[in-house]
C-alpha cells in the first residue's frame, strides 16, 4: 500500500498510468501527462512528501523522446513520477515553485540533456561551465562522449551586491587546503556575510555518460569512484539498483558483510570530519588524535579486506571479500579499543570552552529551512529531521538490525559534529551486532541479464546521507542511463543558506561541518 | 587541561618509521631524502596539492601523509596554501575539462623548479574515467610531469616514495 501513489491515482484518475518496468515494485512509478507533471508535485507536497531527485533520460533508442522523472519520498515510501517529452519539444513544467531542490536538478537537466523546465527562474548552466558550446548535451545519445570539447567564449552571471562598503570575496576553485575544487563567492560588509553563492562542476568527469559505455559488472567499479570517500555506499546503491533489475537476492552473509563495510566507512569518515572540524577551530590536538583513530580503522580495512577505503569489495550479487574468525576477532577488539579512545576525546571536545565558542550557534540551519531545502543525512538529523534510509527504507540486514539515529535541533556546527559522535557510537554497536549474528554461507549469487526497457532503483544511507541510483536498461540489455544522486546534490544548498549572519572566518568550519562531496555532486 | 595532558602522555609517540622498502632503488632515495631536501630546498620542500578532478580518495591519502603516523613534516615535506611558495605540484585526478584552466594557472604561479607529480591512476593515465569530453586523460596531457605515482588511490607510503622519486632525480 502506497499512500503517495494512492494520492496521485485519486487526483489523476485514468491520467496516471503505471510504469510496469520499474523495479523493485516496492518503489511504484506512475506516468502522467506532461502538462500535469507539476500538478503531481502539488498533490504530493500537500501530502507532505519531499522531492528526492529529478532527472531525465534520453529514450530515443525506444523511439520515445525524453523521459522526465521526479522521485518523491515520504517516510518509508518512494514514488517516481514520469512524463514524456518529445524530441522536437524537449520541455516540461518546472517544479521549482513547489520544491526548492528542483532548482539545481532542473538546471542540470537543461545543461547536460537539453531538456528544459518551463518556468524555471534561473537560466544559467549548472555543472556545464560557461565555456562549453551551448548545444553540447553530453547525456543525449547523439552526443559522442569520447571526443574532446571545444571551448567557446562565455561568462557566468554571478549574483551581485552593491552599495557602500560591500566587497566581494572570490574563493577557489583551488582552495588553501587539501580539498576538492569549487568556487565560492561571498558578498560581505566588513566581516559579515551578506550572501554566498557556490559554483560547482569543476570535477565533472562525465561519470553518468561513462556508465553508458560500461558493462553492468564493470560499472560497479565506477560507482565506487563517484565519490571516493563514500565508495562502499555508492557501490552498494548501484548494486541494489542492478539487483532490483535482475531480481537477484544476494546471500545473507554478503548482505551482512556489506553492512559491516558501510558502518566502517561511516566511522572512518566521521572520525576524519571530527578531526577536520577541530582543526578549523585551531584545536590541533584533537585533529591529530582523531586522525590517529581514523588511520587505525583504515589500516584494519587494508589488513582484512585488502583496501584502506574498501574500494571494490562489493559487486552486484554479493561481495568480493569475506571475513574469517580471526578477522572477526580483530574487528571486535578494535571496536572496544576505539570506543574507549573515542570517549576520552569526546570529553576533551565537550569540555573545551574555546572550541565551544566557535562551534555553537555557528552556521545554523533551522529545521524549517532544512525541510524546505530537502536536506538529507547527518545535516538533516542535526537540524531536527528524522531521516535515515536504514530506518525508513531498511535494506537488509537493517530490516533485522536495530539502528538508533540521533536527531538534534540546534542545526549549528556543534550539532553536525555531535550527530557524528553519536553515529560513531551507534555504528560500533551495529558492527558488534553484525558480527555476532553473521550468517554462514555463500557471499555471491549469480545475476541474470537485465531485460530491455526496465529500470531499477536503489537507495542506501551512506555516511553523508541518502544515495540514490536509478538505472535503465537499453534495447540490447546495456546501460541506457545511470542516474546518480549523491546527498551533496541536495545538501550543498544548505551550506549556502546556513551562512547568512555569520562572519567570513566562520566559513571554513561551517563548510567542514557539512563536508559535502564535490565529485559526487559534479559527476 | 589535565585531560589534555593525560591524553598526551597516555598516547605517547605514534609516528612510525616508513615500512621497509623492498625496492633497493627506492631505499636509496629514502636515505637521500633529507639530504636532497637539505641541499636543493634548504631543508624544506613545499608542496601545493591540486585536485584536478579526483574522486577525493586520493586526497584522503594525501591527508594521511600529514597525519601523526606518517608525519611527512619530519622529512622536511610540507603542504602550502599558495602555489607561489611551492616547489612541487601534487596533482590528482584525470584533469577535468573544467579544471584545466585553473591547473594551468596554478602551474604558471608556481616558481621554479615547478616539479609536477601525477598522483593516482587517474593522474597517471585518466584511470577509470579515461579520455572523454569532460576528462583530458591524465596530468601529462596538460603539464610536463616529473614523476608518476600510480594506485587507486596510492597508499601514503607510495605517495612519500613518489615524492622522494621526484626530487631525487
Ligand atoms: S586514482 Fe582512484 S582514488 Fe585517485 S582519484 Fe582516481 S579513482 Fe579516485
Amino acid at each position: 500500500m502506497s499512500k503517495l501513489k494512492d494520492a496521485i491515482v485519486t487526483a489523476f484518475g485514468a491520467d496516471a498510468r503505471e510504469d510496469a518496468g520499474q523495479c523493485p515494485s516496492s518503489v511504484p512509478a506512475l506516468i502522467v501527462p506532461r502538462e500535469r507533471f507539476a500538478e503531481a508535485a502539488k498533490v504530493l507536497k500537500k501530502g507532505y512528501a519531499l522531492l528526492a531527485a529529478e532527472w531525465a533520460a534520453d529514450e530515443t533508442p525506444y523511439g520515445r523522446g525524453f523521459g522526465v522523472f521526479a522521485c518523491y519520498r515520504k517516510e518509508s515510501e518512494y514514488l517516481i513520477i514520469k512524463t514524456l517529452a518529445p524530441q522536437t519539444d524537449p520541455t516540461f513544467p518546472s517544479l521549482t515553485k513547489k520544491f526548492v531542490p528542483a532548482y539545481r536538478f532542473e538546471r542540470q537537466m537543461k545543461s547536460l540533456l537539453g531538456v528544459v523546465a518551463i518556468g524555471h527562474p534561473d537560466t544559467r548552466p549548472w555543472i556545464k561551465h560557461e565555456d562549453w558550446p551551448e548545444d553540447a548535451w553530453p547525456l543525449r545519445k547523439s552526443f559522442d562522449g569520447s571526443k574532446p570539447l571545444p571551448r567557446v567564449y562565455g561568462e557566468y552571471d554571478w549574483i551581485r551586491a552593491e552599495g557602500e562598503g560591500v566587497c566581494e570575496i572570490p574563493v577557489g576553485p583551488v582552495h588553501a587546503g587539501i580539498i576538492e575544487p569549487g568556487h565560492f563567492r561571498f558578498q560581505a560588509v566588513g566581516e559579515d556575510i551578506l550572501n554566498l553563492e557556490a559554483k560547482l562542476g569543476y570535477v565533472h568527469k562525465g561519470i553518468e555518460k561513462r556508465f553508458e559505455a560500461l558493462s553492468w559488472s564493470d560499472a560497479s567499479r565506477l560507482a565506487g569512484r563517484v565519490s571516493g570517500d563514500s565508495t562502499v555506499a555508492h557501490c552498494l546503491a548501484y548494486c541494489h539498483a542492478v539487483e532490483a533489475l535482475t531480481a537477484c537476492r544476494p546471500p545473507d552473509r554478503a548482505q551482512w558483510l556489506r553492512a559491516l563495510f558501510l558502518e566502517r566507512e561511516r566511522i572512518a569518515n566521521h572520525l576524519g570530519d571530527l578531526g577536520a572540524i577541530c582543526n578549523d577551530v585551531a584545536f590541533a590536538i584533537l585533529f591529530y588524535h582523531f586522525m590517529r583513530l581514523k588511520e587505525a580503522v583504515v589500516r584494519t580495512n587494508f589488513a582484512l579486506f585488502g583496501h584502506r577505503f574498501l574500494m571494490d569489495t562489493i559487486k552486484p550479487g554479493g561481495t568480493l571479500v569475506d571475513v574469517d574468525a580471526a578477522g572477526v576477532a580483530a574487528i571486535l577488539g578494535e571496536a572496544d579499543w576505539l570506543a574507549e579512545e573515542l570517549e576520552r576525546l569526546v570529553v576533551i571536545y565537550d569540555e573545551n570552552p574555546s572550541v565551544e565558542d566557535r562551534v555553537r550557534d555557528t552556521g545554523i540551519l533551522s529545521s524549517e529551512k532544512a525541510r524546505e531545502l530537502g536536506m538529507v543525512g547527518f545535516v538533516a538529523r542535526a537540524s531536527g529531521l528524522n531521516l535515515d534510509c536504514r530506518i525508513h527504507q531498511p535494506f537488509p540486514p537493517y530490516d533485522r538490525i536495530n539502528v538508533t539515529i540521533p536527531v538534534l535541533v540546534s542545526g549549528d556546527v556543534h550539532a553536525r559534529a555531535w550527530v557524528r559522535i553519536e553515529e560513531i557510537r551507534d555504528s560500533l554497536r551495529i558492527i558488534r551486532e553484525i558480527l555476532k549474528s553473521l550468517p554462514d554461507g555463500e557471499i555471491f549469487a549469480p545475476l541474470s541479464e537485465p531485460l530491455p526497457d526496465t529500470s531499477g532503483f536503489g537507495a542506501v544511507e551512506g555516511w553523508r546521507g541518502e544515495i540514490l541510483y536509478w538505472l535503465q536498461a537499453g534495447p540490447k540489455g546495456e546501460i541506457n542511463r545511470c542516474m546518480v544522486r549523491d546527498p551533496s546534490s541536495l545538501n550543498w544548498l544548505g551550506l549556502e543558506q546556513c551562512i547568512h549572519g555569520n562572519i567570513v572566518p566562520a566559513f571554513p568550519v561551517c563548510n567542514k561541518s557539512f563536508n559535502q562531496s564535490y565529485s559526487g555532486n559534479d559527476l | 587541561m589535565i585531560r589534555i595532558l593525560k591524553q598526551i602522555f597516555h598516547t605517547g609517540i605514534v609516528t612510525e618509521q616508513l615500512p621497509p622498502v623492498t625496492d633497493p632503488e627506492l631505499m636509496k632515495i629514502g636515505v637521500q631524502l633529507e639530504k636532497v631536501i637539505q641541499e636543493r630546498f634548504r631543508g624544506s620542500l613545499a608542496i601545493r596539492q591540486v585536485d584536478a578532478g579526483s574522486c577525493n580518495a586520493c586526497e584522503l591519502e594525501i591527508h594521511a601523509v600529514n597525519n601523526p603516523i606518517y608525519d611527512c613534516e619530519r622529512f622536511g615535506v610540507h603542504f602550502t596554501a599558495s602555489p607561489r611558495f611551492a616547489d612541487m605540484l601534487l596533482v590528482t585526478g584525470p584533469v577535468s575539462q573544467n579544471m584545466e584552466i585553473a591547473l594551468r594557472r596554478t602551474y604558471t604561479a608556481t616558481p621554479r623548479p615547478k616539479l609536477v607529480v601525477a598522483v593516482g591512476d587517474c593522474g597517471c593515465t585518466g584511470g577509470i574515467f579515461g579520455k572523454s569530453y569532460a576528462s583530458l586523460g591524465g596530468v601529462d596531457q596538460v603539464l610536463p610531469v616529473d614523476a608518476y605515482i600510480p594506485g587507486c588511490p596510492p597508499t601514503p607510503t607510495a605517495l612519500l616514495q613518489g615524492i622522494l622519486r621526484a626530487i631525487g632525480k
